[in-house]
């Protein structure tokens, strides 16, 4: 036990290429293989964070440009606060929507390049804990800091207070379904030049009863009624896109690195 | 037949939907034979190439 | 019971083969069948008491919607046959499935507005079913796009297989939130015609016609499956009978 978690204080403070080794290393320890799994995925995703937080610069990009469609709706369409509020549920959405699919040619981007994902891949450790932990660490990066920002943009729609906790919530949980619904197209896309519209072709079809009963659950909070129903359809989209989506994606990963 | 080709006002409607359908059909006939032809075409040249280079 | 007919499906020139002989054994019938429910559907059936001579329009929305679904869902099959199983022919018959869906999911969205626009006064409605096969279009250019980006043919397949698989569990979630999110908004109802039950004279005419559609599906997908096995064959000596002839 002593072993183990003396490479863990090892990997934490250290250069993420430490972590990485660890790991792979980790495979080596067979004594409790699921524990591994579960070690191998939260080195991966310290790993992902620590890597982010270097370039904070592009952590703040996928919140400018949903700053930024904020902006675009009301000066296309009013300033008038009322109008403004009936349109919120859309525009909140189709921001966190659009800035998610952003965000998500990050996601394995950097790792295909420099031969990480391949050493996942070949690690002999559970590609799928891999996949989910990266996209966890994808959701705390892009999708959570959407979340909180979102009850700033509903306030400048002209949304009550009263709906704000409601409004954070659920594109809190929408933006997890879609982390995990974009996370397959991200890996299907992989090494494949320019795709960015491919890649939001492929994912926004499938994002879309998340957009349904996102908007719908945030109409019901703009309006103070209760938004419990679409939040639990919510829930469970985000609930089987953890069930399924690291799976799907860790397949895609392999055969996009054969 | 007059009656037929108005379809009882709706001809506007009916027939184009229809003509749509007839096209896609079409379409998939000519699409279908030709992608074989290529795909034959394209056989053909590789096994000539192969041949070549005996 | 004698499978080996089964596991010869798998071989390439076996496919090859039967594909040439069966395909005139489904192109006849099928366009027997279409005429005949074009006969039926346009001349002796009745025309419908609320919608008189628009409901005709069903004969050929009917198929090509039926159409879009059922080749999207044996595109899927065969294209996890072909992971589970590394068999190239299923990987093909996925491929030859994809161009026949996305056109005709592209005339059943084109022959619904022309139906809409009669019955509710518009091109468009968001109706379930319409909106539910713009997605499904959306579904098969992406799955196209995806193989068309990727050059390697078995990497495409492969691919393309997990986006047909993911694709396939997602339409009816998709079908079912779209739905769900009509239903609050009160749209007017899908097309339906006003009779509860349809009479024979209606019945048989649509009947036959999807059935002809799904004999011309079937077709179809021998006459491409040829070439999308010839294109996963590289240097298989085989070829060189079948292609000189």
């Amino acid at each position: 036990m002593n072993g183990r978690e003396g490479r863990v204080a090892e990997a934490f403070p250290a250069a993420p290429g430490a972590a990485l080794a660890v790991v792979t290393a980790a495979a080596a320890d067979r004594s409790a293989p699921g524990a591994t799994a579960l070690e191998a995925a939260r080195l991966a995703l310290l790993r992902d964070l620590q890597l982010a937080f270097r370039k904070r610069g592009q952590l703040v990009q996928p919140l400018a440009f949903f700053a930024m469609v904020t902006l675009l709706f009301p000066l296309a369409i009013s300033p008038e606060l009322s109008r403004l509020r009936e349109l919120a549920p859309a525009v909140l959405w189709i921001g966190a929507l659009l800035g998610s699919l952003l965000a998500l040619e990050f996601l394995f981007r950097d790792d295909a390049y420099d031969g990480t994902l391949e050493q996942y891949a070949l690690s002999g450790q559970s590609l799928t804990a891999l996949m989910f932990a990266k996209t966890f660490a994808h959701w705390l990066l892009t999708g959570l800091p959407l979340a909180l920002m979102a009850p700033l943009a509903a306030l400048s729609l002209g949304v009550a207070t009263t709906a704000l906790p409601g409004i954070l919530l659920c594109v809190a949980v929408g933006t997890v379904a879609l982390s995990l619904i974009g996370s397959i197209g991200a890996a299907l896309t992989l090494g494949i030049k320019r795709s960015g519209a491919l890649l939001s072709l492929l994912t926004l079809p499938l994002s879309l009863p998340v957009l349904i009963f996102g908007a719908r659950a945030t109409q019901l909070a703009v309006h103070g009624a209760s938004l419990l129903a679409p939040l639990e359809l919510l829930g469970a989209l985000a609930v089987l896109g953890i069930t399924l989506a690291p799976l799907a994606a860790a397949a895609a990963v392999r055969i996009s690195l054969e | 037949m007059r009656e037929f080709f108005d379809m009882g006002g709706y001809a506007a409607f009916v027939w184009p939907a229809y003509a749509v359908t007839l096209a896609v059909v079409l379409l998939n006939i000519f699409w279908a034979r030709r992608a074989l032809a290529r795909s034959c075409a394209e056989a053909r040249r590789r096994l000539q190439m192969q041949g070549e280079r005996r | 019971m004698n499978w080996s007919w089964f596991h010869r499906l798998a071989s390439p020139p076996h496919v090859y083969a039967l594909a040439a002989r069966l395909t005139p054994w489904f192109a006849w019938p099928a366009a027997l069948c279409i005429l005949a429910g074009l006969w039926g559907g346009l001349v002796l059936a009745p025309p419908d008491y609320q919608q008189g001579d628009g409901f005709r329009i069903l004969y050929v929305h009917a198929p090509s919607a039926w159409m879009s679904l059922m080749v999207y869902v044996t595109m899927a099959v065969s294209a996890a046959v072909g992971l589970i199983w590394r068999i190239k022919v299923a990987h093909a018959v996925a491929a030859s499935c994809a161009p026949i869906g996305a056109s005709f999911t592209f005339a059943a969205l084109v022959t619904g507005a022309l139906w809409g626009q009669p019955m509710w006064g518009t091109y468009w409605e968001w109706d379930p079913r319409l909106t539910s096969e713009l997605v499904l279009l959306f579904l098969y250019l992406g799955y196209m796009g995806l193989r068309a980006g990727i050059e390697d043919t078995q990497r495409a397949d492969r691919a393309s297989a997990v986006l047909a698989v993911v694709g396939v569990v997602n339409v009816p979630i998709i079908h079912y939130s779209v739905t769900w999110w009509n239903s609050l908004h009160q749209a007017p109802s899908v097309m339906r015609l006003a009779k509860p039950a349809m009479p024979l004279p209606m019945l048989v005419p649509l009947l036959l016609m999807l059935l002809g559609f799904t004999l011309f599906f079937v077709a179809l997908l021998l006459v491409r499956l040829r070439g999308e096995v010839l294109a996963r064959e590289r240097a298989a000596s085989w070829i060189r009978e079948v292609v000189s002839a």
